[in-house]
């Protein structure tokens, strides 16, 4: 019983990816095409991305509700800078870059935000970054007066449709990610004491790891890589919609995390398992589209994929 | 000895219920003295009216908050109630107050099992429901809002007066006098403002009299102590998800029949609007410690605010668009929360 439940947790998220693989080779039609893989790589890495956050964020014990609304924040952001209708900005290459790096640091400042909440104010991370989550969408609408900005700028928008070797280039970027942070939190030290925080606080406090300088650093890492997701939405889209870039992201980065294996309640953490999570919760969406079920039928089964992975996680222990 | 004396008196100068009803005085006099209106029959039923809903999520949230839990669902449960609400009211008042009540009820059973059962984090559980109700709410609707039936009496839950039935004429009469107006505003009391008032009156004798009020706190200041002592606790736990589900159902069953249809894509954020009214209403977010009068406060002071920015758009010198509303209500959040962990951390230390 407790072998195979182990089991079932080591190895769940991949046995159901499989499984879901070999469910749609059999039923979906055209599913063994390159032209589905590559949408569903392309959709996926933004939950990819955002999850790697949100699984740091995780493991020192917290949560980071405001995603979303950050990623609406960068997505606004960046096409005032690039277009140059906040300030005009010469040349070319100069504005674009400034237009993708200063709204991921913005992004990453209203993380260092939500762990400065955290941390000073010993607020709950569920409460705190709810504060974001409100106002920062907002934030994005108010900046934007609710517009839409359309733009055509190849350049940048060669972060998310350029292809290198065949593959989209955000699917590289998110590869990149994945392999640096999964080293990060397995083999450094600085990965040690993530998962030291989540699992006891105060033993990593007595034994003199910097918890506060820990928690303010993933939540920073957690804006980041949200103000990455964002710009690469608005890249795919060729527009910035402050009311729907990042919308729902929250919940499909936490059910990806949880989905993958890593503890909710912190302490153990995996970032290849959130890569897996987030290829189980797209290809489910996939599968119940391509299948013709509605999409809000695909929420029920959402809901229900999470609690199940919860449960089998927690028995496993 | 001395402090022990006014310790009373103390205690309610410095508790967050005493300080929230201050700021909703100088806020309702700030009002009035700048709106022309403000404090007119029409705007002040009309203020009651719409946030009777909000008020009546915010009391279930409030139980759930004080045995240290969070019900994130609370908002599309309420959807998905104004959906089953609508699709019953052809059949009468009490058929569509019953399918709504019996759909917050089902949710928040649901809750409670993934909960207790499967030991699931209230917060996973309820962000899975939070989903599955709006799921629900899609299907049942076919992605469109539903109209309530108007040849039965259901949509006087929302849109109904109390005492409509005993006005006398004179009260409307041309030129009035002052208490005749007054007696009509009494008279003209919402119906939803009402339920959400007699819900309350139930809360609070609840907390304050009921062997099941002590042990909502008593599990909320420590599950493991109160475990031990043999209390209910899965019980109890169990019973708080219960309350705040048919709480969402009845806030669902008013927004049915307030704008007479059931809306499956409302109860967007209504969960914050419902947690922020808990939190400013002094109950602590870790469980143990909890008002009912504070919560309610709290619910009619986010309300407050929300009347005087529209006030503030007709006329004043800022103007505010709908997005700003989600910045200050953000900011209001920040400051309550950061507050009430300063005055925590006072009291802790002293």
């Amino acid at each position: 019983m407790t072998l195979s439940s182990g089991f079932l947790v080591r190895y769940g998220a991949l046995l159901a990816l499989i499984a879901l693989l070999a469910f749609n080779f059999a039923v979906t039609p055209n599913f063994a095409t390159m032209q589905t893989l590559s949408v569903n790589l392309t959709q996926v890495c933004t939950i990819v991305i955002v999850g790697i956050g949100m699984t740091l964020v995780i493991a020192t014990g917290g949560i980071d509700l405001s995603v979303g609304s950050l990623m609406a924040i960068a997505g606004a952001l960046s096409p005032m800078i690039f277009m140059g209708t906040l300030i005009p900005i010469e040349p070319l290459w100069l504005a674009i870059t400034l237009g993708i790096i200063v709204p991921i640091l913005v992004a990453g400042m209203f993380g260092l935000f939500n762990g400065w909440l955290i941390t000073r104010f010993n607020i709950q991370p569920i409460v705190a970054t709810l504060v974001l989550f409100i106002a920062g969408r907002g934030i994005a609408q108010v900046s934007t007066n609710g517009n839409l900005q359309v733009f055509k700028v190849p350049e940048f928008q060669a972060l998310a449709l350029a292809r290198v070797l065949g593959v989209p280039f955000q699917v590289w970027v998110m590869l990149l990610l994945v392999i640096i942070s999964a080293f990060l939190l397995g083999r450094t030290i600085f990965g040690k004491q993530i998962l030291a925080v989540g699992g006891n606080e105060a033993a990593a406090r007595l034994a003199g790891i910097p918890t506060r300088k820990i928690k303010m650093i993933v939540y920073g890492i957690s804006g980041l890589f949200s103000g990455l997701a964002g710009l690469i939405v608005i890249a795919m889209n060729s527009a910035a919609d402050a009311n729907l870039v990042g919308q729902g992201m929250e919940l499909d980065a936490i059910a990806a995390v949880a989905v993958g294996g890593t503890l909710l309640s912190g302490g153990r953490a995996t970032i290849v398992g959130t890569l897996l999570g987030a290829l189980i919760i797209q290809l489910v969406r996939y599968t119940l589209l391509a299948n013709g079920v509605p999409d809000a039928a695909a929420l029920v089964v959402k809901a229900g994929l999470i609690v199940l992975a919860v449960w089998l996680q927690q028995r496993g222990r | 000895m001395k402090s022990n004396q006014n310790s009373g008196l103390r205690r309610l100068f410095y508790s967050p219920t005493f300080a929230v009803v201050i700021v909703l005085l100088l806020l309702t006099v700030f009002g009035s003295l700048r709106y022309e209106g403000f404090l007119g029959a029409y705007n002040v039923s009309s203020v009651l009216r719409y946030n009777s809903m909000f008020a009546v999520v915010a009391l279930g949230m409030c139980f759930v908050i004080m045995t240290g839990g969070i019900d994130l669902s609370v908002g599309t449960v309420a959807a998905a109630s104004s959906v089953t609400a609508a699709i019953f009211s052809p059949y009468g008042l009490l058929a569509g107050l019953g399918a709504g009540l019996a759909t917050g009820f089902c949710f928040g059973l649901l809750n409670a099992i993934i909960i207790t059962r499967l030991k699931i984090l209230p917060f996973i559980a309820t962000l899975a429901t939070m989903l599955a109700a709006s799921g629900t709410a899609l299907l049942l609707a076919h992605n469109e809002t539903v109209s309530v039936s108007y040849d039965t009496a259901f949509t006087s839950l929302g849109q109904g007066d109390m005492f409509s039935f005993m006005r006398p004429e004179w009260v409307d009469a041309d030129g009035a006098s002052t208490p005749a107006k007054f007696l009509g505003f009494w008279l003209a009391f919402p119906i939803p403002a009402f339920l959400a008032l007699l819900a309350y009156l139930v809360g609070a004798l609840i907390l304050n009299h009921a062997a099941f009020g002590r042990h909502v706190l008593a599990v909320g200041g420590n599950e493991d102590a109160s475990r031990l002592m043999g209390l209910p606790v899965n019980r109890t736990i169990f019973s708080v998800y219960l309350i705040s589900g048919s709480c969402a159902g009845l806030a669902g069953v008013i927004l049915a029949a307030q704008f007479g249809a059931g809306q499956p894509i409302e109860g967007v954020g209504w969960e914050l609007f419902a947690i922020a009214s808990v939190v400013v209403g002094g109950t602590l977010l870790t469980g143990g410690k909890g008002s009912i009068g504070g919560t309610l406060a709290g619910a009619m002071l986010l309300g407050l605010i929300f009347t005087i920015l529209n006030f503030e758009n007709g006329v004043g010198w800022i103007s505010l668009s709908a997005y700003w509303q989600s910045v200050v209500r953000g900011l209001f959040l920040f400051f309550v929360v950061v507050m009430q962990s300063r005055l925590s951390g006072v009291r802790a230390r002293s």
